[in-house]
Order: structure tokens, then C-alpha cells, then sequence
């Protein structure tokens, strides 16, 4: 999966959204720009009520915009029905939740292969990519557990491979460390890297500026537009997760 | 496609496993309406079976006239006044009327019966050769009476089965005498009978016909001996009747023409109309009213079981709705992976289905059981309890309930129905969520 750096996967323009809350309405995004070329690593940023989650729902095709132009890929989600947007999902993105969100009552491999299943596809090459999938994020022996026999490492892990199973447009991550310890995190955040230099499209919503800095590229949002959007040189991401790294608790 | 169902099947049945005492608990509600209609139809199937048995026994293709006691202010204050079915009018009814091919006449006095020292009541019945065939007696030794014997007025008797056990227990009543002791006459017997269900009730009583008491005599010695007029006691005192015959059994050439000869037949007896004195009893009609008399019982079975699915859907829906909401995350999941909101409704509806399902073929194999199941319970309160069974009415004595083939598939289909009805509720609320309300969902 070698990436072409003019394929873009996501392109926003001028994205709006507003709603009603209670009587009044709340413009959550007031014009958004911004693009994810293939293979990037994209941390969005910003305070609560920033825009943030809502920018992430439409990102995700869980939500519609109100105005303005959203492509993954070459899918124009704008204007899409419900139904293709669940197919949209099915097929092109890949969720990873600071609560994990796994499936209580499947097993890992189970758990992994639910976007595919939403797809039709349910033969056996699926579910030995599905036991790959788990092989590749460190879960080779806990194929057949279920969620609540696992850390929350290890859960956020099987949501990584999840993630992969339908090879999206983009893995788009709600504060993927949220709920994990400093040493979890650093793991998680090094599997990030390590798909990213793989190839792989990563879109991270955060709050925490050490995982911001271990992206490629910041976008802050303030008020529902975007404040700023800079790169992060090689040099202080390198040095992002050295510090982190230097940082850890040691182990007793 | 096919696949897509499989594996949500399998999942249903995993998500349904994971509160295996509650969906126990859900299926009960449809297991128990399935089983009652099965078990209701199906009692209702063998006493409505007996009944058209009993009816038929008197034979579709005859009319029966009976005499019957005219009400009090017909009769004259003074002396008896004589009533019911004359003899005339049997030859009138046979010689003018085409479609009767045969007419049986008879006349039955209750008299007391004895041999050596036992003494019974019973019933004497004169009547002529043909009435065995009729009536469906059987011989089980010696023979019925004769056209010779009727016809020479002979003192024979032929006794059905319970009474020759009970005058000659544990002896050959054949060529023994019986005495009737209000006559002063002795008969001797000349067969026996096979044992004989209670055929419907006729004429206007309420109790079946009972044959187990009859002796019978060739009705021309009945009438040489006795005559029209008979003498009964009655709470001590006497009575007096004065009556020629107290039925006719009509034989029609054909089905068809029975409702046509008995209106043509009660026309014959207008005379009798007055005096309220006879009564006309067609079984075919009883047997059509039986035959009506099921059909509502059916339908009425229908509503009551109707009603328990019912409240089995809805017990189905309850849970199912706690389901949804318990299940929000996972919906919002799934929605979040992938799922349509078609894919969501097809998982609850799987669920409800196989809740129904499940319930509807266990409630079908409990149905199925009814027969041994009731036989099983009869004996058990036999054994136990004899008394109570003897109080027990015939009815419920001898129910052998008779599964209606129909109720099964009904009853199966109602079920899956009612797992489709009652499931697309929930199974649309859960579908209906916003995704993002969902995943929120704690």
C-alpha cells in the first residue's frame, strides 16, 4: 500500500453545520477548509465547543453537513442518504473510540470482522484477514477472548484492526488514548506511527498536545473554523516520543 | 444473501444466549399460547366428535316421531285422556307418503323385570324385527326378534347387555324365563345384546338415549298383553296412560329426501299439533346443527387463543423494547461500523422471530401430547381418587381429545406472525436512533 501523495483522502470545503438545541441555533462549524492528502497523520485540535466532535461526526459520515463540500476519496458525502452512508462507512472508514467500542458479546476476531460483515462479506479469506489483523496488532494469542477479558490496551488494539479490516480511505480516531495509562498510550501512539509509515491515513481527534505532536500535522479549530493548520517537522516528532518515552513511569 | 440471514441468525441466538432465564421467560408466553390452542381446539374437536357420533348413531337418513305428554291444561279433568301416535297413522304416513321406505313402530312401558330372586327396572320396549338394524343393535348370542314370532304374538324377549348381566349374573339367560310381575307374564329370552353407546338425546329429553335397560318384545305381544292403556305407579300412587305407540322411526329412501318427508310428515299430523302431543326429530338437522354448534365453539376457541398470543406478543415486545434500550451502544456501534438501518431491524426481528419460533414448536410438541397427557391424568385421578371420578361428568369421563391437523400449521404461523408483529416496533425503535446518540449512550 504505497501512497501517491496528490490522491487526496479527504477534502473539505467550506463545511457547515448547524443545529437546533433547545430553541436556538448552535453553528457548530462555520466553514471549514482543510485537506488530508493520502498518508498523512492529521491531529485536530481544539477546546470543547470548538467544532471538534462535530467535525469528527461528519468526517465519519455519521452526520450530515448543513452546507459545503465533503469528499473521501472521490465519494462526495454531502448529499448521500442514510443508506449510503452506512455503506460509505462500511467500506471507507475506520473507527477507532476513546472507549473502544467493541461488541461484548464477540470475540476478538468477531469483533474485528463486524465491518465486514456489514459488507457481505463473510467467507473464510475474510475471517483469516480478520486473524492477521489481530496477529499484527499483537493479539495472536487472544483470538477467541471476549472484550471484558482484556486491558484496555489490549481493547483499543482490537479496534485498531477493526479499523484496518475494510483498508479505508482513513483510520479516524476519537481520543484513542483517552482512557489508557501513560505506557498504553506510548503503545497505541507507536502503532499509529508505525501505520502510518506503513501507508496508512490517520485523522486523530485530541485534546493532549503530546499526541498532538506526534502527528504530522496539527489543525486547531476554534469557534467552528480553523484557527491554524502547521506541520510538525520530523525533528520534533522524533523528539515528542523520546520525551514520552523518557517520561514513563518505571516499571516496578 | 442467504448468508447475511444465516449469520444473523447465529448472532440473534448468541444475544439471546447471553440472558438464556429471560428469554425462557419471553418464549413461555408463546409456548403456552400455541399449546392452548392446540389443547382447546383439539377437546373441543372430541366432544364435538362424540356429540356428531351420538346424532348419527339414530341415523341420518330417518325421521323420529315420538309421543310425548302433552302439557296439563290439554288434557280433560276427569279420566285419562288418550294421546300421542296412533297406529292409523302409521299406516296413513306409510301408505300416502313414497318417499318412507320402511316405518318402525314402538312402544316402551316402564316395568320391573324379574328372574328367581332378582328384580330390576328397566324398560319394555315393543317393537318389530327391523328395529336392531335401525338402531344399530347388535346380537352377541341367541337372535332378535322374528317376523314369525312378531307376527304370532309369541311371549319372547331379547335382553340388551346390562340387563341380562344383571338378572343372570354369571348365567346363560338364553331360553330362561323373565317375569314382568304388573302383567303377570313370562318371556322367554331369545338373544342378548352387544353392549351399546348412549346415542343423542331425541324428543325432547335431556338425557342421551340409554339402551342399557331395554328388554325387548315383539310389539304386537306387547300389545296383546298389555295393551294401550298401562297402569304405572308413581310416587305411590297410580296413573293411568292411554297411548297406541311412543315413536315411529321413519326410514327414507334417500338423504335428499329426508327434510322433504318430515315436512310432509308434520303436515300429515297437524290433528297432533293442538294437542302438542308429538314431537318430530330430524337427526340429519341435528347433525347440521352439531356440525354449527362446532364452528362457533371453534371460533371461540380462536378469540381465546388469539388472545393468549397476544399477550405472549406483547410480553415478546416488552422485553424486546428493554432489549433496545439495554442495547443502544451496540446499535450505535454497529451503525457507527457499517450497519444500515435495515441491517439493525433484521437483527431484532431474528430475535423476536426465533423467541417465537422457539416457543411456537415447543408449544406445538406440548400440543401434540394432549391425548397422552389427559388419558394419563384421567387414570392417575382413577387410581387416587375413584370417588371424585365417579362425580366427574360422562363428558370429561370419557374426553378423548382429537388434535384438529389444522391448528398445527395455524398455530405455528401465529407465532411467527406474532414474532414479526410484535418485533417491528422495537425492532424500528432501535433502527431509528441517530448513530452519534447512540455511541453516546452509557
Amino acid at each position: 500500500m504505497i501512497s501517491t501523495p496528490t490522491r487526496s483522502a479527504c477534502s473539505v470545503r467550506d463545511l457547515k453545520k448547524e443545529y437546533v438545541l433547545k430553541g436556538e441555533t448552535v453553528r457548530a462549524l462555520r466553514g471549514v477548509f482543510f485537506d488530508v492528502p493520502e498518508g498523512d497523520y492529521v491531529a485536530i485540535m481544539g477546546p470543547s465547543g470548538s467544532g471538534k466532535s462535530t467535525l469528527l461526526n461528519m468526517l465519519g459520515c455519521l452526520d450530515k453537513p448543513s452546507s459545503g463540500q465533503l469528499l473521501l476519496g472521490e465519494d462526495d458525502v454531502a448529499k448521500m442518504s442514510d443508506d449510503e452512508l452506512a455503506e460509505i462507512r462500511s467500506r471507507r472508514i475506520g473507527f477507532v473510540f476513546q472507549s473502544y467500542n467493541l461488541i461484548q458479546q464477540l470475540t476478538v476476531v468477531e469483533n474485528i470482522q463486524v465491518p465486514l460483515f456489514y459488507q457481505g462479506k463473510l467467507g473464510k479469506k475474510e475471517s483469516d484477514r480478520c486473524v492477521e489483523l489481530a496477529h499484527m496488532v499483537g493479539l495472536a494469542g487472544r483470538l477467541s477472548h471476549r472484550p471484558n477479558q482484556l486491558s484496555g490496551g489490549q481493547q483499543q488494539r482490537v479496534a485498531i484492526a477493526r479499523s484496518l479490516v475494510n483498508d479505508p480511505y482513513f483510520i479516524l480516531a476519537d481520543e484513542p488514548t483517552g482512557n489508557l495509562d501513560s505506557r498504553t498510550t506510548e503503545e497505541i501512539l507507536q502503532l499509529f506511527h508505525r501505520l502510518n509509515d506503513e501507508g496508512r491515513t490517520i485523522i486523530l481527534v485530541t485534546h493532549e498536545d503530546e499526541v498532538a505532536k506526534r502527528a504530522k500535522r496539527v489543525v486547531r479549530l476554534k469557534d467552528g473554523v480553523v484557527q491554524w493548520d502547521r506541520s510538525n517537522t520530523e525533528e520534533s516528532r522524533r523528539e515528542a516520543a523520546e520525551n514520552a518515552i523518557r517520561n514513563l513511569p518505571v516499571e516496578s | 444473501m442467504f448468508l447475511m440471514w444465516y449469520r444473523t441468525l447465529q448472532l440473534g441466538i448468541k444475544s439471546l444466549w447471553l440472558h438464556p432465564m429471560r428469554s425462557l421467560l419471553t418464549m413461555l408466553g408463546i409456548f403456552i399460547g400455541v399449546a392452548s390452542v392446540i389443547w382447546l381446539l383439539a377437546i373441543s374437536e372430541g366432544i364435538s366428535l362424540e356429540a356428531q357420533r351420538q346424532i348419527a348413531s339414530l341415523g341420518a337418513d330417518t325421521i323420529i316421531i315420538r309421543s310425548v305428554k302433552p302439557p296439563s291444561e290439554k288434557l280433560s279433568p276427569q279420566g285419562v285422556t288418550p294421546y300421542g301416535l296412533k297406529r292409523d297413522e302409521l299406516d296413513m304416513l306409510v301408505s300416502t307418503i313414497p318417499t318412507i321406505r320402511s316405518a318402525l313402530p314402538i312402544r316402551e312401558i316402564r316395568r320391573q323385570f324379574q328372574y328367581e330372586n332378582v328384580t330390576i327396572d328397566g324398560r319394555l320396549v315393543g317393537c318389530t324385527p327391523e328395529y336392531a338394524d335401525v338402531t344399530r343393535l347388535k346380537v352377541e348370542s341367541g337372535s332378535f326378534i322374528t317376523d314369525a314370532e312378531n307376527f304370532r304374538r309369541e311371549n319372547v324377549c331379547v335382553l340388551a347387555a346390562k340387563v341380562a348381566d344383571r338378572l343372570f349374573p354369571g348365567k346363560d339367560p338364553l331360553n330362561k324365563p323373565v317375569y314382568v310381575p304388573e302383567s303377570k307374564d313370562f318371556y322367554r329370552v331369545i338373544g342378548v345384546l352387544q353392549h351399546r353407546n348412549a346415542s343423542a338425546a331425541i324428543g325432547g329429553s335431556l338425557a342421551a338415549q340409554d339402551f342399557s335397560n331395554d328388554i325387548y318384545i315383539p310389539i304386537r305381544t306387547l300389545q296383546q298383553r298389555i295393551g294401550d292403556t298401562v297402569a304405572m305407579r308413581r310416587g305411590g300412587s297410580f296413573e293411568g296412560e292411554i297411548l297406541e305407540l311412543n315413536q315411529i322411526t321413519l326410514i327414507t329412501s334417500s338423504i335428499e329426501d329426508v327434510k322433504t318427508t318430515a315436512s310432509l310428515v308434520e303436515n300429515a299430523l297437524t290433528s297432533h299439533n293442538d294437542m302438542q302431543d308429538i314431537a318430530v326429530v330430524v337427526p340429519l338437522e341435528l347433525l347440521e346443527q352439531a356440525r354449527t354448534t362446532r364452528m362457533m365453539f371453534m371460533i371461540f376457541m380462536g378469540l381465546v387463543a388469539a388472545i393468549s398470543l397476544v399477550v405472549g406478543g406483547i410480553g415478546i415486545m416488552n422485553i424486546m423494547l428493554a432489549t433496545v434500550t439495554e442495547r443502544t451502544r451496540e446499535i450505535g456501534i454497529r451503525r457507527a461500523l457499517g450497519a444500515k438501518r435495515s441491517d439493525i431491524v433484521r437483527q431484532f426481528l431474528v430475535e423476536t422471530i426465533v423467541l417465537s419460533v422457539v416457543g411456537g414448536a415447543t408449544g406445538i410438541i406440548a400440543g401434540v401430547i394432549c391425548n397422552p397427557a389427559i388419558s394419563l391424568t384421567r387414570d392417575i385421578i382413577k387410581d387416587r381418587f375413584p370417588q371424585t371420578f365417579a362425580a366427574l361428568p360422562e363428558v370429561v369421563q370419557k374426553l378423548t381429545p382429537t388434535i384438529v391437523p389444522e391448528s398445527i400449521p395455524i398455530a405455528f404461523g401465529i407465532s411467527v406472525i406474532v414474532g414479526v408483529v410484535f418485533g417491528l416496533y422495537p425492532a424500528y425503535r432501535a433502527a431509528k436512533m441517530s448513530p452519534i446518540e447512540a455511541l453516546r449512550h452509557e
